[in-house]
This record gives structure tokens, C-alpha cells and sequence, in this order.
């Protein structure tokens, strides 16, 4: 067995068993939606969706589906849309999430490059333009807080230092990306299965 | 301008683009800026940070200034042709991964890897939260208006939506 033990309260955002999986119509609509709530960016709406909502994914699952997906070249929630899908429906799931993803703002966005060619700039549109992003960058640290919450429940110290080291490097002294990662994954990887050995 | 057809131009631009974008769509912007400012010019300068600005605000993934991009240089068709370049190659990269990580094997490498990969991938995000922060809360109304909607939607379950409808109305009202 698995060294995870099963925790004694089922905490409400992760529930032990997942629904059933949905079907491809249900998972079109469901990144249809998110997407197109997905002002600022789709994470904090995915997440939302498939851990509270759906519950078709634990906290966990989440984050190691998502961990991949941002390690992967692209855009993350798109590469994420395809992962998703197809491991709740298999590649016609992902086909559908991805349609799901993209189709309804790929649309909108040509639309808004049609009115920006013809309106340039008004004042009031980027007042309220302004305000909507406040609000989205504090959507973005409630998700980083809540993808956090498993590795704090743990005590899973290296885990939350490695992740202390890669914000202060990219967030703070801002270093190169490349670089960091060419750091950090092979010590994260290191650790990680020394860990792993110990508890075996 | 040269007679080709500039819609193979956006698709062999993004194509490769997507497969460098390391650390997703973020950080393409600079690539996108360089090629689509200086190496095509398909915009201006300005036209280029007015795209980036609603591509930040729009519904759907930042990456869609890819759309924006397509759009100035080809119209509609280029619209389509950039986004669906820039999208899918690695959408089927990342889905053959995640299948050769999940086949059943003996070996623990996949899952030992992944959960490696979990603290990264939350450092990063953190990081992408406060260079964003420093170049939005610029005041202190707006500082407190991300604060707010931290602790709200960290506490309670209500839809992210009402939220920024809620940042957008304050924008409006010019409090922000």
C-alpha cells in the first residue's frame, strides 16, 4: 500500500471518491463555461469547476495533472484541457474539452479585434478594465492558497521549501525561468525519491 | 511584404513558438512581442500592448493574443490559423505525456516525478501572482481590492464571476 493513510474527516473540497465520469457534451459545456468565466486566465475557474464543482478530481489529482501541464511547453490550461479530457473520456473527452476550451473565446476574441479596429481606446471601458484585474489578481492567490492547503495538511516541509525557493527565484530576484527549472526539477526529483526510499 | 501567403507564416510562427513556450503563455510574450513587432511588424508598438491588455481581460486563456495577432495580420482566417497553430501541437504533445505517464508499469519513476513536480508548479504560480500584483495594485485602494478578493474566495465557495463583476463596477465607479 501507499504510504498516504486516509484521512479520518473528509474535508468538503476533497472528497475521497469521484463522481462518475461525465460525458463529452457535459465536459464541451463544462471548460465552455469556464473558459468563458475565465476572465484574467481559466485556472481559478478550472479549478473551481473540477475540485468543487464537479468533483471529478481530488485537490491532489489536481495539482499533479496541472503540475505536469505546466511543465509541458504551451499554454498550460490549454495542454490541460486535452489532459483532463481525455483522463476522464479518452481522446474524444479531450477533443471535446479542448473544443470546449477555445471555440466560444476564440470567437469572442475575433469580435474584439473587429471593434478594436474600428474603436481604439475609451477612458470608462479601461477603468472598468482596470478594476477587473485587481479583482482577477487576487482570484490567482486564493487558487495558490488552496493548491498549497494538501502540502500544509501533510507538514510536507521539503515540498513547501522547494516551493518557497522557486517563488523567491522567479517572483523576487526574478532569474531566468530556464535556468531555475534546470535547477530546481533535478533537486525536486533528487529529494523527492529519497523521501520515497525512506518511507519504503 | 512578400507574396506569400500570410496565413503559413502565423501558423509556422506559432507552431514552433508553442513547442518553446516553456512556462506557458507568459512567458511567450516576449517571443510574440519580438516576432510580431520587430521581425514581421504585423503591429505597431502600441497596437501590441493594447492586444496583450485585452487578451489579460478577455473570458478565456491568456494565450488568445494569439487571435488578436492572427487577426491583424490576416483577418478572420488568420484569427483561426494562429490560435489553432499555437494550441494544438502541444495539447497532443501533452496528452501522449500524460498517457506514457499513466500506463500501468512497476516502475514508480511516473508518480515519483509528478509529485516532484507539484511544489514547482505552485512556486511558479505564486511568483506569476506577485509580478502581477506589482504591476496592478498600484494604489492602495487596489491593493486592498486584491486582498479582499483573496481572503473572499479563499474562505468561501462563491463564483469567482461576481467577484470581477464586483472589481469591474468599482473600476467604473473610478474607486479603483
Amino acid at each position: 500500500m501507499s504510504a498516504d493513510s486516509a484521512p479520518a474527516v473528509q474535508e468538503p473540497d476533497q472528497p475521497i471518491a469521484h463522481t462518475a465520469p461525465p460525458g463529452l457534451v457535459a465536459l464541451f459545456l463544462a471548460f465552455a463555461r469556464m473558459s468563458l468565466a475565465g476572465f484574467g486566465g481559466v485556472l481559478v475557474f478550472a479549478r473551481h469547476a473540477i475540485v468543487d464543482q464537479h468533483r471529478w478530481m481530488t485537490a491532489d489529482e489536481f495539482n499533479e495533472t496541472f503540475a505536469l501541464c505546466h511543465f509541458l511547453p504551451g499554454p498550460n490550461i490549454v495542454n490541460l484541457s486535452m489532459v483532463f479530457g481525455s483522463r476522464l473520456r479518452g481522446i474524444a473527452g479531450g477533443v471535446a474539452a479542448f473544443t470546449g476550451l477555445l471555440l466560444p473565446p476564440t470567437l469572442i476574441m475575433t469580435v474584439l479585434a473587429m471593434i478594436y479596429a474600428r474603436f481604439g481606446d475609451v477612458e470608462v471601458l479601461r477603468r472598468i478594465l482596470a478594476g477587473i484585474s485587481c479583482a482577477a489578481v487576487g482570484l490567482l492567490i486564493a487558487v495558490v492558497f488552496r493548491m498549497m492547503t494538501p502540502l500544509f495538511k501533510r507538514m510536507d516541509a521539503v515540498a513547501l521549501i522547494l516551493m518557497l525557493g522557486v517563488f523567491v527565484a522567479i517572483g523576487v530576484l526574478r532569474l531566468p525561468l530556464q535556468a531555475v527549472l534546470l535547477v530546481a526539477i533535478p533537486v525536486s526529483i533528487g529529494v523527492t525519491y529519497l523521501m520515497w526510499r525512506k518511507a519504503a | 511584404m512578400n507574396s506569400e501567403n500570410p496565413i503559413w507564416a502565423l501558423i509556422s510562427t506559432f507552431g514552433l513558438m508553442s513547442l518553446f513556450a516553456v512556462g506557458g503563455a507568459a512567458a511567450a510574450v516576449p517571443e510574440m512581442h519580438r516576432i510580431a513587432v520587430e521581425v514581421h511588424h504585423w503591429m505597431t508598438e502600441k497596437q501590441f500592448a493594447d492586444a496583450y491588455a485585452i487578451a489579460q481581460l478577455s473570458p478565456g486563456p491568456n494565450v488568445l493574443i494569439v487571435t488578436l495577432i492572427g487577426y491583424a495580420v490576416a483577418g478572420i482566417s488568420g484569427a483561426l490559423a494562429a490560435t489553432l497553430a499555437m494550441c494544438l501541437p502541444t495539447a497532443l504533445l501533452a496528452y501522449y505525456v500524460s498517457r506514457l505517464l499513466n500506463r500501468p508499469s512497476q516502475s514508480r519513476w511516473p508518480g515519483l516525478i509528478q509529485a516532484a513536480l507539484v511544489p514547482l508548479s505552485i512556486g511558479l504560480m505564486a511568483a506569476s501572482a506577485l509580478i502581477l500584483a506589482q504591476s496592478t495594485d498600484r494604489s492602495f485602494v487596489a491593493l486592498l481590492l486584491t486582498a479582499t478578493v483573496a481572503a473572499i474566495a479563499s474562505v468561501s465557495r462563491i463564483n469567482p464571476l461576481w467577484l470581477l463583476l464586483a472589481g469591474g463596477l468599482l473600476g467604473f465607479a473610478g474607486i479603483v
